[in-house]
């Protein structure tokens, strides 16, 4: 996703001169081409995110629009206060990308893990916070921040991710989109975690249930079209995100649901645990103990489904 | 440019209507208000290049008052200066007003960012410093911030970006007048020497008296010297300064003034009659 990321904001800084750089020592060579054709619009920042994330409010305040990048814990819960005060209480057009979100970096360990940036970040005003599930939803998901008035936060993963999509999507902010159509459960993926969530389909089907799978791209503002019409007419409804359970996409459903009056079929929430995940492991191993696999979250929707009966 | 006397009393004036308006208000910071005016002054009526009747033209110089806690002294001088109808403030503070104890981005217009937490106003300034350099514009930037300010991380991320990319069209003030909230800037933190602190980070550093209009008219004025450092003023300054029973004592961090308090520094400021 990061080379992705690398290409179409290289892309798209040559149809639009407003668009300046700022990494923060990070992305080795990711950025040649951009520094070659855009000399003047890149700034690698250095190991100073606090100081990049200002910047970035000031180049906005100017008239320019400036995407700032780094590792996600680095790019966000490191510099939570400049998020809040200099880019959404100014509500200035800054898009933050914060690259290896979730457990991207699992070897590296919890300093590096970010499974509580969406929960702190979809709490401040003016911000839209847009996780994309592949590399073909990153060059989209970057033109929908771009045609924002305010201010944007991007989740990307790393690289190698499974492609869940054979070529760009439609991206809209706000609106979901649906992977396939099923008639029993409905899942709801949150950026990467999509792949998981149509693995669980494949489980599902083989167990005699139809799942809808949705890519839902957009945590804030939510699409609550697509959530009214999932809660109101499938059996179980089924969030997937490599975020903690609490504040993720699961959070924010949940809030939405107890906004609601009647009765609604059941949410399950799979998501991280309230706890770090401090011993070395892979990304892979730490998805099968967190039940982030597709068999794990087929396997959890069953059981829900079984107890609610 | 207007002369160091006629700028003198636009000072006076300010900081009467300051102490005026934290007694009305009951809002503190009067003494961190007062300590920043004749650089405040300086600023507006020497090198900054704004317009009142087009506070938003791209090619215009912006400041920063980064200690927003000051703010006051900031919507004072602006009203003087013609950026809005000084009327206005007499809804300082006031349920549902515009003038809030910090400033809002464009609360009024010449605004040109939202502060009040420390240590955000240089790293806001440095990139519009950078856009200015992009856009090939014509600005500077002037950030105001005090001495317990350097104390935040964020000052010093933005001290080492700004020479590396020889920002030099940036001018920082320091309003260094000694305290902070509770106690001696010097002592609660190893901030002296200050001056030495900026130098070795690569900027084009001068102390001066910071009640001494010429000399900060000076210090600010200087154009760049083409070695692309940026230029901090640390500017000397007493807290409270202009009203005698509150210079140097940091109770007026806090302290609210009462009527007889107000009359008495209206009185020391040659501005005996009450505006409120």
């Amino acid at each position: 996703m990061r080379n992705a990321f690398a290409a179409a904001i290289t892309d798209l800084a040559a149809q639009d001169e407003r668009i300046v750089l700022l990494s923060g020592d990070i992305g080795n060579r990711l950025f040649d081409t951009f520094r070659e054709r855009f000399p003047d619009r890149f700034y690698n920042c250095g190991v100073a995110e606090a100081n990049m994330t200002g910047m970035a409010a000031g180049l906005a305040l100017s008239g320019l629009r400036p995407f700032t990048y780094t590792i996600t814990p680095f790019a966000t819960t490191r510099v939570i206060e400049q998020i809040r005060v200099d880019i959404c209480y100014h509500d200035v057009p800054v898009v933050i990308v914060g690259t290896g979100s979730g457990l991207s970096y699992a070897s590296l360990g919890p300093t590096h893990h970010s499974c509580e940036d969406v929960g702190i970040l979809r709490c401040f005003p003016n911000l839209t916070v847009l996780c994309p599930a592949d590399s073909a939803e990153v060059g989209p998901a970057l033109e929908a921040a771009l045609g924002l008035p305010g201010p944007a936060y991007i989740r990307l993963g790393k690289k190698g991710e499974p492609a869940v999509h054979e070529k760009p999507p439609v991206f809209v902010v706000g609106k979901g989109i649906v992977m396939r159509e099923g008639t029993d459960i409905c899942l709801f993926g949150m950026g990467t975690l999509v792949s998981v969530a149509l693995a669980a389909a494949k489980e599902l089907e083989a167990q005699g249930l139809s799942a809808r799978v949705v890519s839902m791209h957009t945590v804030k503002p939510l699409d609550e079209a697509l959530l009214a019409d999932a809660f109101g007419r499938f059996r179980a409804v089924a969030v997937v995100e490599e975020h903690s359970v609490i504040g993720g996409l699961g959070s924010a459903v949940a809030e939405w649901l107890a906004r609601r009056d009647g009765p609604h079929p059941p949410l399950v929430a799979c998501g991280t645990p309230d706890a770090f995940i401090s011993e070395a492991g892979s990304q892979q191993w730490m998805r099968e103990r967190c039940g982030l696999t597709g068999p794990a979250v087929a396997a959890s929707v069953v059981a829900r489904l079984g107890a609610s009966r | 440019m207007t002369c160091v006397a006629e700028l003198a009393s636009i000072a006076a004036r300010i900081r009467a209507r300051v102490v005026e308006m934290s007694h009305v208000a009951e809002t503190p910071h009067l003494g961190s208000s007062l300590s920043c005016v004749d650089l405040l002054v300086a600023t507006y009526w020497g090198p900054l290049r704004i317009d009142p009747k087009h506070p938003l033209d791209p090619n215009r110089d912006r400041f920063i008052l980064s200690k927003g806690h000051a703010a006051t002294a900031l919507y004072v001088a602006l009203a003087e200066r013609g950026f809005f109808d000084p009327a206005l403030l007499d809804t300082y503070d006031t349920d549902g007003g515009a003038l809030p104890e910090h400033p809002g981005l464009q609360c009024v217009p010449g605004i040109e960012a939202a502060t009040g937490s420390l240590g955000h106003g240089l790293p806001i300034a440095l990139g519009m410093a950078l856009a200015a350099r992009i856009q090939k514009r014509p600005s500077r930037q002037f950030v105001l911030m005090s001495d317990g300010e350097c104390e935040e991380g964020s000052v010093w991320e933005a001290a080492m970006f700004a020479p590396a990319q020889k920002l030099d069209s940036v001018t920082v003030m320091i309003d260094y007048n000694k305290w902070q909230a509770t106690g001696r800037s010097d002592e609660i933190m190893a901030l002296a020497p200050l001056a030495e602190k900026w130098r070795a980070f690569g900027w084009d550093a001068v102390e001066v008296d910071g009640h001494d209009m010429a000399a900060v008219l000076a210090a600010i004025s200087r154009e760049p010297d083409g070695s692309g450092r940026p230029r901090v003023v640390v500017a000397h300054t007493v807290k409270g300064k202009g009203v005698s029973f509150m210079e140097d004592d940091n109770n007026w961090h806090y302290r609210i003034p009462n009527a007889d308090e107000v009359r008495k520094a209206r009185i020391e400021l040659g501005q005996p009659e009450a505006t409120a």
